[in-house]
């Protein structure tokens, strides 16, 4: 069935909501990468299969659906039943039979499965209520973790392609460009540059054909939220997509997407069919004069290729050597042609901006950065997972309110935001508003918005030196200060942890990264030292620490530290049973000691201690 | 590992001949053998009618191409930040100590091939592995072994 015009838009979306009236009670399963980490393909398939068995009022296998990241990751796999939000954690396949019979079919809540606030003993039954989401703004993640992201229709029901019909039937190109010049949104691939003003200068610019990419290379270790999307609701990309494409006067189009997303990959390449079967890409989009088409070009696992001119080339078959931007690739892009690049993110933002307004949109937010940022909360922190808040938040408030504190009510001694090319803040930022200027201003940088909690078990010089060994491993080696550079910096890194640093070698690294910095062609080498010179900056003691008095405060470098076995150890044979360089002694329920002439610091032992009698020294 | 040629050159003569499609030629190799056997670099310059050189280059930069053969089973240690932190290198170590190879190697038998990789967006449940696609999370070091061999 082709739409070829907007009536017949408007009507689909009515029978699709008379339609989806009749399933009264959803059941909502999270197939997110961290709930398919714990089995939640396996529930899945148990509702589905319990449930044609079973005759329950209201009920069927249609009230099942599979959705992608619901963004709590931390109490995956998660199963939400709706429209009362009844929010099941941790729940494993054998819990299925249970929830079938008491919610479903009787209305019983089952308390266990609910979620328990470590911090204030409070038990919630709806999900909108838990302090994680209630603070949350969803814009750009809107329908992820709420619809199919199989089913184009799911994507309809919720107001799909309803900014594309308007901009057709309403709004020349220059309008659309107005709008989102007027909401101030700034790309959301790190650098935050004015979306408004790139469309403005693609559509100007005469040569032709103009290119549509978007950016789903999200190579910074750390961040998950475009593979969120692109995986939940790979519609929004779309739709953002040919808005741009409308704006910008281009009829071909390009997704790139880093090789690890498989999912990612088939995901839009269902909802790129979907859409080409019903008339929504192709020639005459929805019967309008509209031509636009869409490929998907998959990356190779290079973190450099999500600069603009490498992640171009790559788009077109060759290697992804960033080149010298005198013109800029707005300008000279993909074939050397005008191309507009942004982010899955940035995307899926579009609709609602077009669809709600740009004065709307740029109420939300700060002044200069306006809208929602999604980040990705991991590392040692209580509630990990996918969230999306206003600009503007305080640090504060997303790693505590949000983000539940410190595991094991631990310090918290920094948060690393921006990937590699990002810095990390301690403590005393923590009250630091999250937006673009104010997060670079303090020497780290809001990035894609992947965002690494740390607590005072982790080294900064470690962390330094694991994110220049990252950066040597995919600096492109076309600029020496790059290639080389970082190499040497990473290596004087390694001597510092290994205690054989001197004080001469932090000048050194110092003045390297300021070559380093003015050398480098593109991104990757002038933010390359940032690892570096935002831990230098904030936490200079601990580098001394391990130059001055061969100390790791934070217990990490292994050539600085002991393991001992202290009183409290019950001989439960845990360590000696991981311990690879069988330096651990012990019989059953008796103290075990380590042999420190042996012992290579591996850290098994420490990990896998239950009742912390094990020191580090 | 002997691979037939005229399997490569099937695989490439079902892919468009298009000097733009060159990366897309040598992931639909790579899906194939799970490697670049030597062959197809000379094959697909051919094809391409483009120098061994540049096809070479593109499969050397290109981290998720290998031009040794893998094993039946490839476990992806993940070393994003989150995972880095939270222990990956216990999981290396463990996996090392467990099946007797360091990442990137390949046990003699070709039944086991560590990789590890800069981060698979999974970084919630830190620290990841996976073991032919199915994601592990929160993997405690001691379990690494076991999940790598029995899946």
């Amino acid at each position: 069935m082709k739409i070829d015009s907007i009536t017949k838009l408007d009507k689909w979306r009515k029978e699709i909501l008379t339609k989806q009236k009749t399933i009264k009670t959803k059941v909502l399963i999270c197939l997110g990468p961290g709930c398919l980490a714990g089995g939640s393909d396996l529930i899945l398939k148990e509702f589905q299969t319990l449930l044609k068995k079973k005759k329950i009022k209201d009920i069927s296998v249609e009230s099942v659906k599979k959705t992608g990241c619901h963004g709590f990751c931390a109490r995956g796999p998660l199963v939400i039943i709706e429209p009362l939000g009844i929010f099941y954690s941790k729940v494993k396949k054998m819990h299925v039979k249970d929830i079938i019979e008491k919610t479903l079919q009787k209305g019983e809540i089952i308390e266990k499965l609910l979620y328990k606030d470590p911090n204030t003993e409070k038990i919630y039954k709806e999900w909108r209520k838990i302090p994680f989401y209630a603070r949350q703004q969803k814009i750009a993640l809107r329908n992820v973790g709420q619809i199919d992201p199989d089913e184009i229709t799911d994507y309809i029901a919720n107001g799909g392609y309803a900014a594309l019909a308007k901009i057709l039937k309403s709004m020349k190109p220059d309008d659309v460009i107005e709008q989102v010049s007027k909401s101030g949104l700034r790309g959301r691939g790190g650098a935050g540059f004015s979306t408004g003003r790139k469309w403005a200068t693609c559509a100007k610019a005469e040569e032709n054909p103009h290119y549509v990419l978007c950016n789903g290379d999200e190579g910074d270790p750390g961040a998950f939220m475009d593979r969120c999307i692109m995986e939940g609701d790979p519609h929004t990309v779309l739709e953002g997509m040919i808005i741009c494409a409308y704006a910008v006067g281009s009829q071909e189009g390009y997704i790139y997407v880093r090789e690890e997303y498989p999912l990612a990959v088939v995901n839009l390449q269902k909802a790129i069919d979907d859409a080409r079967k019903y008339g929504l890409l192709g020639d005459n989009i929805l019967g309008t004069d509209l031509c636009f088409d869409l490929k998907i070009s998959k990356g190779g696992g290079a973190f450099v290729c999500g600069e603009s001119s490498a992640l171009m080339r790559s788009v077109a078959g060759e290697i992804g050597e960033p080149r010298a931007k005198y013109v800029r690739s707005v300008l000279k892009g993909l074939h050397d042609k005008p191309t507009v690049l942004n982010n899955v993110e940035t995307f899926a933002n579009i609709p609602v901006i077009i669809e709600k307004g740009a004065d709307w949109f740029s109420a939300i937010g700060t002044k200069k950065s306006t809208g929602t940022k999604a980040f990705s909360l991991a590392g040692k922190i209580k509630n990990t997972g996918l969230i999306e808040v206003p600009m503007g938040i305080k640090l504060k408030e997303i790693i505590y309110d949000i983000g539940g504190g410190i595991n094991d009510n631990r310090e918290f001694k920094a948060v690393q935001t921006g990937g590699p090319s990002g810095g990390c803040l301690p403590a005393d930022k923590l009250d630091l508003e999250v937006d673009f200027d104010t997060l670079a201003d303090n020497g780290s940088m809001m990035g894609s918005g992947g965002m690494v909690v740390m607590d005072d078990r982790t080294c900064m010089v470690d962390v330094s030196r694991y994110f220049l060994n990252f950066l040597v491993e995919e600096s492109c080696g076309k600029c020496v200060p790059c290639r080389e550079g970082l190499f040497q910096l990473h290596k004087l890194n390694e001597k510092i942890c290994e205690g054989k640093g001197t004080e001469d070698d932090l000048k050194l690294m110092e003045n390297l990264s300021e070559t380093i910095i003015s050398g480098s062609l593109c991104g990757l080498g002038q933010s390359g030292p940032n690892p570096f010179l935002s831990t230098i900056m904030y936490f200079r003691d601990e580098y001394e620490a391990h130059v001055n008095k061969q100390e790791c405060p934070g217990g990490v470098c292994k050539n600085l530290i002991t393991y001992r076995i202290n009183d409290d150890c019950n001989g439960c044979m845990a360590c000696l049973s991981v311990c690879a360089a069988g330096a651990i002694k012990g019989k059953k329920k008796e103290q075990h000691i380590i042999d420190e002439v042996k012992c290579d610091r591996c850290g098994a032992c420490f990990a896998v201690c239950n009742i912390n009698a094990i020191d580090i020294i | 590992m002997i691979i037939d040629s005229n399997k490569i050159q099937k695989v490439i003569d079902d892919s468009p001949q298009d000097k733009k499609q060159l990366i897309m030629i040598l992931q639909n190799i790579q899906q194939e053998f799970h490697y670049l056997p030597k062959e197809s670099i000379g094959l697909v310059s051919e094809y391409l009618g483009m120098p061994q050189s540049t096809v070479y280059s593109a499969a050397t930069f290109y981290k998720s191409f290998s031009l040794v053969p893998r094993g039946e089973n490839i476990i992806k240690v993940c070393k994003g930040t989150a995972c880095h932190i939270k222990g990956a290198d216990l999981i290396i170590d463990q996996l090392d100590a467990g099946i007797g190879i360091k990442p990137g190697q390949t046990t003699k038998d070709m039944k086991y091939t560590i990789e590890v990789v800069n981060c698979v967006g999974a970084c919630a449940m830190a620290p990841v592995m996976i073991v032919n696609d199915k994601y592990f999370g929160e993997v405690k070091c001691n379990r690494a072994t076991k999940l790598a061999k029995t899946g």
